[in-house]
């Protein structure tokens, strides 16, 4: 028989306000096997410990249960408590009386009857446990971050600078990302291109960072230190080694008419290519459903003027295998489609253009080589209207858009309208927005330099319908201030779109079993105090993939997501989680579902001897567990249909004993 | 009336257990009736020709019966199997529950199999025998003479809704290789969706309540093969007793529906030996219906080796939510 101590904590106001800790712990007391029960304001304070350490010694406990704020926040720190106190820590259960108790009720009598059950559940399961030991298992000191834009390439650059070797897998020919198409970046202005293509060759030149582009990933496999991921490099029939990036092949491609990803489809771009003259990897890549030696075997003109001899038209897609320690997701942002916004005629005119598009059209490398043209006519806009929030902030049609804000819009919208108005002064610029958010270190300011030396037309209000109308878009809008419809004849509008996580980020969580959010953005552990690590152990979170951020937020949160690498590949054993499968081998039928089902790969069969009731023996198939791998998910227990199987510190028996205790 | 004759079927046994090649024959001996077969093992050329039987009664799976059988076997067993029968042959092999290589299994096609309970209902007590013949299934009676009725009539409900005439796992065939059947064995699941639950739930209270907790059910399925199941394992929290309450009855039925998802091949036993005439199957089918249309069709035992869709996974797999959405649909 336990000895069990019952906690009940007041977590301040948190708990107390809506639960009678005192009728619980009151309650609690005539439980089978508590000896002991009180209640404490705080019980994850020094004094709460102490006051747990005394308990157990003054009353010989065996077994403790905290009613206290959920198992995520402090089951650790109690485990820590019973282990000082002499009790081994798995002999602690948390009864969660505050996120799914105090903090969902409003009423004192309904909270403290529900605390008051959970409470019986947890004591009914303390009843049940058995000391845990902890096994221990190795560290791979080697890191995958997948995504190779400036998150990407921040976080592999920090890592490799301890040290350790990383690997990045990027899906496009080259790393760069979204930063690497843009003109100026805000606040300070300087062109994003000259900050972000030495870091480029940085990575290329680091010999701890190997750099698989124009790749994917396959498959993962393993846990936290011991991850089995699989890579996909893609057959770019080039090969990689031997190509100088001279661009001969490139120059010489019949096929001229592939629209230009890199430039959103502004100009085009050769079956063979290259996306951008400082492109890392500078290696050329043939897209196969362009070119014609691929398509038909007509052609061959690349491999003819290739001097180095690098094209082969035979190449394969590569599998690469590679065990890693930590994964670090970067897979970033892509502006939403504006198929569904009609109202902006988007899909009817060529003048209505996206940010990301009126990016490329202002830098220096872009289709226009840096003149503001617009692409109809190649002339210069004179008036060119900006909407805001295309698709943000869409609550009321979260069918065409999204309901969050997309955060950096505000502030690229004026650099925009800014350098619109400092080139070209003879052209009008207005900006239709909801609101200007503009927080951050020199934001505002760039703001109201826009408004103020620059005289954008700002107006608060949004865009009711674009009409292209001989070579002009009859823009309709409202202005809530003067409160008065105006009628713009512009020759440009740029609509702001919102920003939604890269469409490879499903996939890629369910590969991890990470967790994401209905938006598909990433999960953090906990939104405030671990914000660059995903509730999965050993996967970590860089950039815009875990919502929407600027430049000096995301290399911020890339340097963060580094360190939680660094300071996990430093170690060079985890230990483990006691909390694993083990079957009953007298159970057990051999059916191998439990091994088909383990996402780990922790579950084996032998051929074991049994002794059978007539004294003879006979071989039996049984399954193993590999204790070093088994993450204790428990998809295990529930598929094995004798229940042979079952999940220590989580049995069917003690769950059946909470679920009873719940119900009695 | 079955196409391969006994006799046939006989031969084959006789010649292959004489031969050596097999050292024992897994088919049904003679009961006091015609219509009353027992499944065995014969080990005896003799005992083959006199109580060997193959007529219209011979619906067991014998495939759980290779567990037990192969076990402490020296050579192989040969094993004569219906092409419903063979699906759970795969099954079982896929859960590794035999060893393939000590069985002969010889395919046998199969017309179906005549209920004798519907015989009776038909005619009545006092059945004398029972003949199958191209006019239909002919009944002597000890009261009202002899009667004949359509063979289509007196089918067992799964041999009327049967799935597939294919043999999908033999090491030879007697007879025409069969093909799958467009079924409709959905159509009483389906008639059972549309219920409101209230009605759904009085269907289920009328039925399962005439449960005696016999485990005829469980003991002739070939999905239940556990070493210890956890009807009789005390530790379970679920064995094995008298039912005290309707609701244990339930229980026991539909913890068992989700013991054999995903590995149930709708062979259909567990209908056809319960004596209280409870259409278990429908639980089954239910389970089967729902993972065909989340899941896309699987027909558990066709391929030997395959994973089913609820222990199998793909990046393909629905969401939780989008099962939800898709419910009733």
């Amino acid at each position: 028989m336990q000895r069990i101590g019952v906690f009940v904590c007041w977590c301040g106001s948190n708990i107390a306000g809506t639960v009678d800790v005192q009728a619980v712990s009151e309650a609690l007391k005539s439980e089978p096997g508590v000896v002991y029960s009180t209640n404490y304001q705080y019980m994850c304070s020094q004094a709460g410990q102490d006051m747990i350490i005394e308990a157990v010694k003054e009353h010989n406990l065996s077994g403790i249960v905290v009613c206290s704020c959920s198992p995520r926040m402090h089951e650790a720190t109690f485990r820590k408590t019973a282990a000082a106190a002499g009790l081994n820590p798995y002999m602690v259960e948390i009864a969660n009386i505050r996120e799914q108790c105090s903090w969902v009720h409003k009423d004192m009598l309904t909270g403290t009857e529900k605390a008051i059950i959970l409470g019986k559940a947890a004591v009914a399961k303390v009843n049940l446990n058995t000391p845990l030991i902890p096994g221990e298992s190795p560290v791979t000191k080697r890191a995958l971050v997948i995504g190779g834009g400036i998150a990407g390439i921040q976080t592999a650059l920090d890592i490799a600078d301890a040290g350790f070797p990383v690997d990045i897998v990027e899906t496009k020919p080259t790393i760069g990302g979204k930063m690497a198409q843009l003109d100026k970046t805000f606040p300070t202005l300087d062109c994003a291109a000259c900050i972000l293509t030495p870091k480029m060759v940085d990575v290329a030149q680091n010999d701890k960072i190997r750099i698989f582009s124009y790749s994917e990933i396959e498959e993962i496999k393993g846990f936290v230190g011991n991850f089995d991921v699989t890579i996909k490099k893609k057959a770019r029939f080039v090969k990689e080694e031997i190509c100088t990036g001279c661009g001969a092949c490139v120059e010489k491609c019949p096929m001229k008419k592939i629209p230009n990803e890199f430039n959103l489809g502004m100009d085009n771009r050769r079956a063979i290519y290259i996306p951008f003259a400082q492109a890392v990897p500078k290696v050329a890549t043939i897209d196969p459903s362009a070119c014609n030696m691929l398509k038909n075997g007509k052609c061959g003109i690349c491999s003819k003027v290739c001097a180095a001899g690098a094209i082969d038209y035979t190449q394969k897609d590569e599998f690469v295998n590679e065990k890693y320690g930590a994964i670090v997701v970067a897979t970033g942002f892509n502006p939403i489609s504006m198929d569904k916004f009609d109202e902006y005629a988007y899909n009817q005119s060529k003048d209505v253009i996206t940010s990301l598009e009126f990016e490329r059209l202002t830098n220096a490398a872009g289709p226009t080589a840096g003149k503001l043209l617009r692409p109809s006519d190649l002339e210069h806009p004179h008036t060119i209207v900006f909407v805001q929030c295309v698709g943000s902030r869409c609550a009321s049609c979260a069918e065409k858009g999204k309901e969050y804000c997309s955060k950096i819009c505000c502030m690229y919208t004026a650099k925009h309208a800014m350098l619109v108005r400092d080139k070209y002064p003879d052209t009008e610029v207005y900006v239709f927005y909801i609101d200007v958010r503009t927080p951050g270190k020199n934001f505002d300011e760039f703001y109201r330099r826009a408004v103020e030396e620059y005289g954008v037309k700002y107006i608060k209000g949004m865009v009711g319908k674009v009409t292209p109308e001989g070579n002009k878009l009859k823009v309709r809008a409202s202005d809530l201030i003067a409160g008065k419809q105006l009628n713009i004849d512009a020759d440009l509008v740029v609509l702001a779109a919102a920003i939604e996580p890269d469409k490879s980020a499903r996939p890629l969580a369910t590969m991890l079993t990470a967790s994401m959010d209905t938006n598909d953005f990433f999960t953090e552990a906990h939104p405030k105090l671990r914000p660059v690590e995903s509730p999965t152990a050993g996967v970590f979170l860089s950039g815009a993939c875990q919502g929407p951020k600027d430049i000096p937020e995301t290399v911020s949160q890339a340097s963060a997501a580094a360190s939680k690498v660094i300071g996990l590949l430093c170690k060079d054993k985890l230990t483990g989680n006691p909390c694993i499968a083990s079957p009953n081998e007298l159970m057990c039928n051999g059916c191998s579902t439990c091994e088909n089902v383990c996402p780990y790969g922790a579950i084996t069969y032998i051929d074991k001897e049994f002794m059978n009731h007539d004294r003879t023996k006979s071989l039996r198939r049984v399954a193993q567990v590999n204790p070093a791998v088994c993450q204790g998910c428990g998809a295990c227990t529930v598929a094995c249909m004798s229940g042979a199987m079952d999940l220590r510190g989580f049995m069917n028996t003690q769950i059946c004993a909470e679920v009873d205790a719940i119900c009695r | 009336m079955q196409k391969i004759t006994r006799d046939v079927i006989l031969e084959k046994a006789i010649s292959m257990l004489q031969s050596g090649e097999v050292s024992a024959v897994l088919g049904h001996r003679t009961g006091e009736f015609s219509y009353d077969v027992t499944p065995s093992v014969f080990t005896d050329a003799q005992d083959l020709k006199a109580n060997f039987v193959w007529n219209d009664f011979c619906g067991a799976n014998f495939s759980k019966y290779l567990i037990s059988k192969t076990k402490k076997l020296e050579g192989k067993i040969l094993v004569f199997l219906k092409p419903c029968d063979t699906y759970s042959f795969n099954q079982l092999l896929t859960e590794h529950r035999f060893e393939r290589e000590k069985v002969y299994a010889v395919g046998i096609p199969c017309e179906g199999m005549v209920d004798i309970a519907k015989v009776k209902a038909e005619i009545g007590d006092g059945i004398l025998s029972i003949e199958s013949t191209d006019a239909g299934v002919v009944v002597e009676t000890l009261y009202d003479g002899t009667k004949t009725i359509a063979f289509e009539d007196v089918l067992l409900e799964r041999c009327a809704n049967c799935k597939s005439k294919k043999h999908v796992a033999y090491d030879e065939l007697l007879g025409d290789e069969g093909e799958v059947i467009d079924s409709n064995r959905f159509d009483e699941v389906e008639r059972l969706e549309a219920m409101t639950p209230d009605e759904r739930f009085a269907f289920w209270q009328g039925e399962l309540s005439r449960c005696i907790r016999c485990n005829a059910c469980r003991d002739v399925c070939p999905a239940c093969t556990c070493e210890k199941c956890v009807f009789d394992n005390p530790n379970s929290g679920v064995e094995n007793k008298a039912p005290t309450t309707s609701f244990e009855e339930k229980m026991f039925h539909i913890i068992r529906a989700f013991h054999v998802a995903g590995r149930c091949t709708d062979c259909g036993e567990c209908s056809r030996v319960c004596p209280q005439n409870i259409p278990l199957h429908l639980l089954n089918r239910k389970f089967i219906k729902d993972i065909n249309t989340f899941y896309g069709e699987y027909q558990a035992g066709e391929v030997e080796g395959s994973r089913a869709p609820l222990v199998d996974y793909t990046l393909e797999d629905l969401e939780a939510e989008d099962v939800f959405k898709k419910e009733g649909e």
